[in-house]
Protein backbone atom coordinates (compact mmCIF):
# COMPACT_ATOMS: atom_id res chain seq x y z
CA UNK A 1 0.00 0.00 0.00
CA UNK A 2 0.73 3.54 -0.48
CA UNK A 3 2.75 5.57 2.31
CA UNK A 4 2.54 8.98 0.83
CA UNK A 5 -0.51 11.22 1.21
CA UNK A 6 -1.69 13.39 -1.63
CA UNK A 7 -0.60 16.56 -1.70
CA UNK A 8 -3.69 18.94 -0.54
CA UNK A 9 -3.82 21.03 -3.85
CA UNK A 10 -3.36 18.74 -6.53
CA UNK A 11 -5.29 16.29 -4.72
CA UNK A 12 -8.28 19.50 -4.80
CA UNK A 13 -7.91 19.86 -8.33
CA UNK A 14 -8.60 16.58 -9.53
CA UNK A 15 -11.82 16.22 -7.50
CA UNK A 16 -12.27 19.82 -8.11
CA UNK A 17 -12.46 19.30 -12.28
CA UNK A 18 -14.07 15.86 -12.50
CA UNK A 19 -16.79 17.43 -9.81
CA UNK A 20 -17.40 20.78 -12.23
CA UNK A 21 -18.26 18.33 -15.30
CA UNK A 22 -20.53 16.23 -12.79
CA UNK A 23 -21.81 19.79 -11.72
CA UNK A 24 -22.14 20.30 -16.11
CA UNK A 25 -24.38 17.14 -16.33
CA UNK A 26 -26.58 18.11 -12.86
CA UNK A 27 -27.64 21.45 -14.52
CA UNK A 28 -28.13 19.77 -17.77
CA UNK A 29 -30.68 17.16 -16.20
CA UNK A 30 -32.08 20.06 -14.17
CA UNK A 31 -33.04 21.70 -16.45
CA UNK A 32 -34.53 19.55 -18.65
CA UNK A 33 -36.72 17.97 -16.12
CA UNK A 34 -38.22 21.57 -15.94
CA UNK A 35 -36.34 23.14 -13.40
CA UNK A 36 -35.91 27.21 -13.97
CA UNK A 37 -32.45 28.43 -14.33
CA UNK A 38 -32.43 30.07 -11.12
CA UNK A 39 -33.93 26.60 -9.18
CA UNK A 40 -31.41 24.90 -10.92
CA UNK A 41 -28.46 27.15 -9.85
CA UNK A 42 -29.66 27.88 -6.32
CA UNK A 43 -29.93 24.27 -5.91
CA UNK A 44 -26.43 23.92 -6.24
CA UNK A 45 -25.50 26.70 -4.31
CA UNK A 46 -27.75 26.36 -1.23
CA UNK A 47 -28.13 22.59 -0.89
CA UNK A 48 -24.14 21.51 -2.15
CA UNK A 49 -24.47 18.19 -1.94
CA UNK A 50 -24.12 16.46 -5.28
CA UNK A 51 -25.75 13.06 -4.74
CA UNK A 52 -29.08 14.38 -2.94
CA UNK A 53 -29.52 17.31 -5.81
CA UNK A 54 -29.34 14.50 -8.53
CA UNK A 55 -31.81 11.91 -6.23
CA UNK A 56 -34.22 15.06 -5.80
CA UNK A 57 -34.41 15.80 -9.28
CA UNK A 58 -34.75 12.99 -10.12
CA UNK A 59 -37.24 11.77 -7.75
CA UNK A 60 -39.65 14.89 -9.14
CA UNK A 61 -39.08 13.98 -12.71
CA UNK A 62 -40.08 9.96 -11.85
CA UNK A 63 -43.20 11.64 -10.48
CA UNK A 64 -42.38 12.04 -6.92
CA UNK A 65 -43.57 14.26 -4.79
CA UNK A 66 -41.37 17.10 -3.28
CA UNK A 67 -41.86 15.48 0.55
CA UNK A 68 -40.37 12.76 -1.08
CA UNK A 69 -37.72 14.18 -3.13
CA UNK A 70 -36.51 16.41 0.48
CA UNK A 71 -36.70 13.10 2.79
CA UNK A 72 -34.70 11.52 0.34
CA UNK A 73 -32.33 13.59 0.16
CA UNK A 74 -31.97 14.29 3.76
CA UNK A 75 -31.17 10.25 4.35
CA UNK A 76 -28.82 10.29 1.60
CA UNK A 77 -27.07 13.70 3.22
CA UNK A 78 -27.42 11.99 6.82
CA UNK A 79 -23.43 10.44 6.74
CA UNK A 80 -22.38 14.09 6.56
CA UNK A 81 -23.06 14.43 10.27
CA UNK A 82 -20.32 11.67 11.20
CA UNK A 83 -18.13 13.81 8.68
CA UNK A 84 -18.35 17.29 10.13
CA UNK A 85 -17.78 16.11 13.91
CA UNK A 86 -15.07 14.53 13.04
CA UNK A 87 -13.14 17.20 11.42
CA UNK A 88 -14.45 19.79 13.31
CA UNK A 89 -11.58 19.51 15.54
CA UNK A 90 -9.53 21.07 12.11
CA UNK A 91 -12.08 24.20 11.56
CA UNK A 92 -11.59 26.09 15.08
CA UNK A 93 -12.10 29.63 14.41
CA UNK A 94 -14.74 32.75 14.42
CA UNK A 95 -18.32 31.74 14.35
CA UNK A 96 -18.57 33.36 10.77
CA UNK A 97 -15.66 30.90 9.68
CA UNK A 98 -17.12 27.88 11.39
CA UNK A 99 -20.86 28.60 9.44
CA UNK A 100 -19.06 28.76 6.09
CA UNK A 101 -16.70 25.50 7.20
CA UNK A 102 -20.05 23.76 7.27
CA UNK A 103 -21.29 24.32 4.05
CA UNK A 104 -18.26 22.84 2.14
CA UNK A 105 -18.13 19.65 4.87
CA UNK A 106 -18.15 17.19 1.71
CA UNK A 107 -17.24 13.47 1.25
CA UNK A 108 -13.94 14.47 -0.40
CA UNK A 109 -13.08 17.69 1.92
CA UNK A 110 -13.50 15.04 4.52
CA UNK A 111 -11.67 11.96 3.44
CA UNK A 112 -8.63 14.77 1.88
CA UNK A 113 -8.25 16.63 5.25
CA UNK A 114 -8.48 12.70 7.55
CA UNK A 115 -5.90 11.66 4.84
CA UNK A 116 -3.09 13.84 5.95
CA UNK A 117 -0.31 13.38 8.78
CA UNK A 118 -0.50 16.60 10.86
CA UNK A 119 -4.00 18.96 11.65
CA UNK A 120 -1.74 21.67 9.75
CA UNK A 121 -2.21 19.80 6.49
CA UNK A 122 -5.80 18.41 7.14
CA UNK A 123 -7.09 21.92 7.92
CA UNK A 124 -5.73 23.14 4.48
CA UNK A 125 -7.03 20.17 2.88
CA UNK A 126 -10.25 20.61 3.95
CA UNK A 127 -9.95 23.94 2.93
CA UNK A 128 -8.44 23.73 -0.69
CA UNK A 129 -10.80 20.82 -1.63
CA UNK A 130 -13.76 22.64 -0.20
CA UNK A 131 -13.53 25.96 -1.90
CA UNK A 132 -12.10 24.63 -4.84
CA UNK A 133 -15.56 21.98 -5.12
CA UNK A 134 -17.79 24.79 -4.22
CA UNK A 135 -16.54 26.97 -7.33
CA UNK A 136 -16.05 24.56 -9.56
CA UNK A 137 -20.06 22.61 -8.72
CA UNK A 138 -21.33 25.57 -9.31
CA UNK A 139 -19.78 27.04 -12.47
CA UNK A 140 -20.64 23.30 -13.67
CA UNK A 141 -24.32 23.93 -12.79
CA UNK A 142 -24.59 27.45 -14.37
CA UNK A 143 -22.82 26.26 -17.19
CA UNK A 144 -24.65 23.26 -17.85
CA UNK A 145 -28.20 24.76 -17.07
CA UNK A 146 -27.23 27.43 -19.96
CA UNK A 147 -26.17 25.59 -22.22
CA UNK A 148 -28.65 22.98 -22.13
CA UNK A 149 -28.78 19.93 -24.29
CA UNK A 150 -26.53 16.45 -23.57
CA UNK A 151 -23.22 18.32 -24.03
CA UNK A 152 -20.88 16.22 -21.48
CA UNK A 153 -21.95 12.40 -20.74
CA UNK A 154 -19.61 12.00 -17.02
CA UNK A 155 -19.94 8.21 -18.14
CA UNK A 156 -18.71 8.38 -21.52
CA UNK A 157 -15.88 10.07 -19.90
CA UNK A 158 -15.50 7.53 -17.48
CA UNK A 159 -15.74 9.86 -14.44
CA UNK A 160 -18.37 8.17 -12.91
CA UNK A 161 -14.94 5.55 -12.28
CA UNK A 162 -12.48 8.56 -10.97
CA UNK A 163 -14.91 9.57 -7.68
CA UNK A 164 -14.31 5.41 -5.83
CA UNK A 165 -10.31 5.55 -7.14
CA UNK A 166 -10.33 9.45 -5.67
CA UNK A 167 -11.17 8.45 -2.70
CA UNK A 168 -9.51 4.46 -2.36
CA UNK A 169 -6.39 6.47 -3.43
CA UNK A 170 -7.01 8.78 -0.32
CA UNK A 171 -8.19 6.25 2.21
CA UNK A 172 -5.03 3.65 1.22
CA UNK A 173 -3.10 4.89 3.96
CA UNK A 174 -5.14 5.38 6.51
CA UNK A 175 -6.14 1.42 5.97
CA UNK A 176 -2.52 0.17 6.40
CA UNK A 177 -4.23 0.95 10.10
CA UNK A 178 -5.98 -3.21 10.83
CA UNK A 179 -8.72 -1.65 12.91
CA UNK A 180 -9.67 1.10 9.75
CA UNK A 181 -9.29 -1.71 7.29
CA UNK A 182 -11.45 -3.81 8.85
CA UNK A 183 -14.09 -1.35 9.79
CA UNK A 184 -13.57 0.06 5.69
CA UNK A 185 -14.25 -3.76 4.41
CA UNK A 186 -17.43 -4.63 6.69
CA UNK A 187 -18.69 -1.27 5.57
CA UNK A 188 -18.47 -2.05 1.94
CA UNK A 189 -19.76 -5.70 2.64
CA UNK A 190 -22.74 -4.40 4.57
CA UNK A 191 -23.52 -1.33 1.92
CA UNK A 192 -23.44 -3.78 -0.73
CA UNK A 193 -25.70 -6.44 0.83
CA UNK A 194 -28.38 -3.97 1.78
CA UNK A 195 -28.58 -2.04 -1.54
CA UNK A 196 -31.27 -4.67 -3.60
CA UNK A 197 -33.48 -4.22 -0.26
CA UNK A 198 -33.59 -0.39 0.54
CA UNK A 199 -34.38 2.82 -0.78
CA UNK A 200 -30.83 4.83 -1.95
CA UNK A 201 -28.63 6.39 0.77
CA UNK A 202 -30.22 3.93 3.62
CA UNK A 203 -27.52 1.21 2.88
CA UNK A 204 -24.58 3.72 3.12
CA UNK A 205 -26.44 4.33 6.64
CA UNK A 206 -26.49 1.27 7.58
CA UNK A 207 -22.77 0.68 6.72
CA UNK A 208 -21.41 2.85 9.27
CA UNK A 209 -22.32 -0.10 11.83
CA UNK A 210 -19.65 -2.20 9.95
CA UNK A 211 -16.99 0.41 12.64
CA UNK A 212 -18.39 -1.97 15.07
CA UNK A 213 -16.03 -4.79 13.17
CA UNK A 214 -13.06 -2.79 14.44
CA UNK A 215 -13.78 -3.40 17.91
CA UNK A 216 -12.92 -6.97 17.53
CA UNK A 217 -9.15 -6.55 16.14
CA UNK A 218 -6.24 -4.61 17.72
CA UNK A 219 -5.90 -0.67 17.10
CA UNK A 220 -2.32 -1.04 15.83
CA UNK A 221 -1.15 -0.81 12.20
CA UNK A 222 -1.10 -4.54 10.73
CA UNK B 1 -39.58 20.73 -7.56
CA UNK B 2 -40.41 23.67 -5.37
CA UNK B 3 -38.93 26.20 -4.02
CA UNK B 4 -39.83 24.87 -0.31
CA UNK B 5 -37.99 21.63 -0.97
CA UNK B 6 -34.82 23.67 -2.28
CA UNK B 7 -34.68 24.89 0.82
CA UNK B 8 -35.87 22.54 3.02
CA UNK B 9 -33.15 20.07 1.93
CA UNK B 10 -30.73 23.30 1.75
CA UNK B 11 -31.70 23.65 5.52
CA UNK B 12 -31.91 19.83 6.58
CA UNK B 13 -28.57 19.28 4.94
CA UNK B 14 -26.85 22.41 6.44
CA UNK B 15 -27.87 21.34 9.80
CA UNK B 16 -26.22 17.92 9.57
CA UNK B 17 -23.38 19.38 8.02
CA UNK B 18 -23.04 21.80 11.04
CA UNK B 19 -23.19 20.08 14.10
CA UNK B 20 -19.76 19.34 14.00
CA UNK B 21 -17.83 22.27 13.33
CA UNK B 22 -20.72 25.09 14.48
CA UNK B 23 -22.19 23.51 17.46
CA UNK B 24 -19.04 21.46 18.69
CA UNK B 25 -16.88 24.89 18.28
CA UNK B 26 -14.26 24.82 20.38
CA UNK B 27 -14.93 22.18 22.89
CA UNK B 28 -12.95 19.03 22.34
CA UNK B 29 -14.28 15.66 22.43
CA UNK B 30 -12.83 12.95 24.61
CA UNK B 31 -9.72 11.16 21.93
CA UNK B 32 -11.66 7.96 21.73
CA UNK B 33 -14.51 9.28 20.74
CA UNK B 34 -12.58 11.54 17.97
CA UNK B 35 -11.09 7.98 16.89
CA UNK B 36 -14.53 6.55 16.89
CA UNK B 37 -16.09 9.52 14.81
CA UNK B 38 -12.98 9.09 12.35
CA UNK B 39 -13.29 5.24 11.92
CA UNK B 40 -17.20 5.94 11.21
CA UNK B 41 -16.26 8.34 8.53
CA UNK B 42 -13.63 6.28 6.98
CA UNK B 43 -16.46 3.20 7.15
CA UNK B 44 -19.20 5.45 5.51
CA UNK B 45 -16.74 6.39 2.60
CA UNK B 46 -15.91 3.28 2.04
CA UNK B 47 -19.34 1.95 1.71
CA UNK B 48 -19.79 4.89 -0.33
CA UNK B 49 -16.67 4.09 -2.53
CA UNK B 50 -18.37 0.03 -2.82
CA UNK B 51 -21.64 1.58 -3.92
CA UNK B 52 -20.61 4.13 -6.42
CA UNK B 53 -18.62 1.01 -8.18
CA UNK B 54 -21.72 -1.81 -8.05
CA UNK B 55 -24.59 0.11 -7.17
CA UNK B 56 -27.51 1.05 -9.97
CA UNK B 57 -30.65 1.70 -8.24
CA UNK B 58 -31.20 -1.14 -6.15
CA UNK B 59 -29.35 -3.69 -8.28
CA UNK B 60 -25.83 -4.09 -8.22
CA UNK B 61 -24.09 -4.51 -11.35
CA UNK B 62 -20.39 -5.47 -12.81
CA UNK B 63 -19.59 -2.63 -15.20
CA UNK B 64 -16.80 -0.63 -16.34
CA UNK B 65 -16.39 1.31 -13.28
CA UNK B 66 -15.17 -1.91 -11.48
CA UNK B 67 -12.84 -2.51 -13.94
CA UNK B 68 -11.86 1.35 -13.27
CA UNK B 69 -11.68 0.31 -9.74
CA UNK B 70 -9.36 -2.69 -10.31
CA UNK B 71 -7.14 -0.39 -12.19
CA UNK B 72 -7.05 2.10 -9.02
CA UNK B 73 -6.27 -0.44 -6.62
CA UNK B 74 -3.60 -1.63 -8.67
CA UNK B 75 -1.94 1.76 -9.26
CA UNK B 76 -2.12 2.39 -5.71
CA UNK B 77 -0.71 -0.63 -4.86
CA UNK B 78 2.39 0.31 -7.11
CA UNK B 79 2.68 3.36 -5.25
CA UNK B 80 1.43 5.52 -8.41
CA UNK B 81 1.04 9.30 -7.27
CA UNK B 82 -3.14 10.34 -7.07
CA UNK B 83 -3.07 12.18 -10.88
CA UNK B 84 -1.74 9.14 -11.90
CA UNK B 85 -4.23 6.38 -10.07
CA UNK B 86 -7.57 8.86 -11.10
CA UNK B 87 -6.53 9.26 -14.14
CA UNK B 88 -5.93 5.77 -15.10
CA UNK B 89 -9.31 4.59 -13.50
CA UNK B 90 -11.09 7.27 -15.75
CA UNK B 91 -9.45 6.11 -18.96
CA UNK B 92 -9.92 2.51 -18.17
CA UNK B 93 -13.62 2.99 -17.87
CA UNK B 94 -14.17 5.55 -20.45
CA UNK B 95 -11.87 3.22 -23.14
CA UNK B 96 -14.11 0.48 -21.90
CA UNK B 97 -17.44 2.14 -23.00
CA UNK B 98 -15.91 3.30 -26.17
CA UNK B 99 -15.39 -0.40 -26.83
CA UNK B 100 -19.04 -1.04 -26.35
CA UNK B 101 -18.13 -2.72 -23.01
CA UNK B 102 -19.81 -2.09 -19.64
Amino acid sequence: MTTTPASPWRAALIFAVSTGVIGLSFGVLARTSGLSLVMTCAMSLVIFAGGSQFLAVATIASGGTPLAAVLGGIVLNARHLPYGLAVAPLLRGPLWKRAFSSQIVLDESTALALSQPTPALGRLAFYACGCLLFAFWNLGTLIGALAGGAIADPSALGLDAAFPASMVALLAPLLRRRDMRTAALAGGVLALAATPFMAPGIPILLAAAGALAARFVREDPA
Amino acid sequence: MTWWAVFTLAAGTYVLKAAGPLALGSRTVPPPLQRALNLVSVTLLAALVAISTFGDGRSLVLDARAAGLGVALAAVWLRAPFAVVVIAATATAAGLRALGVG
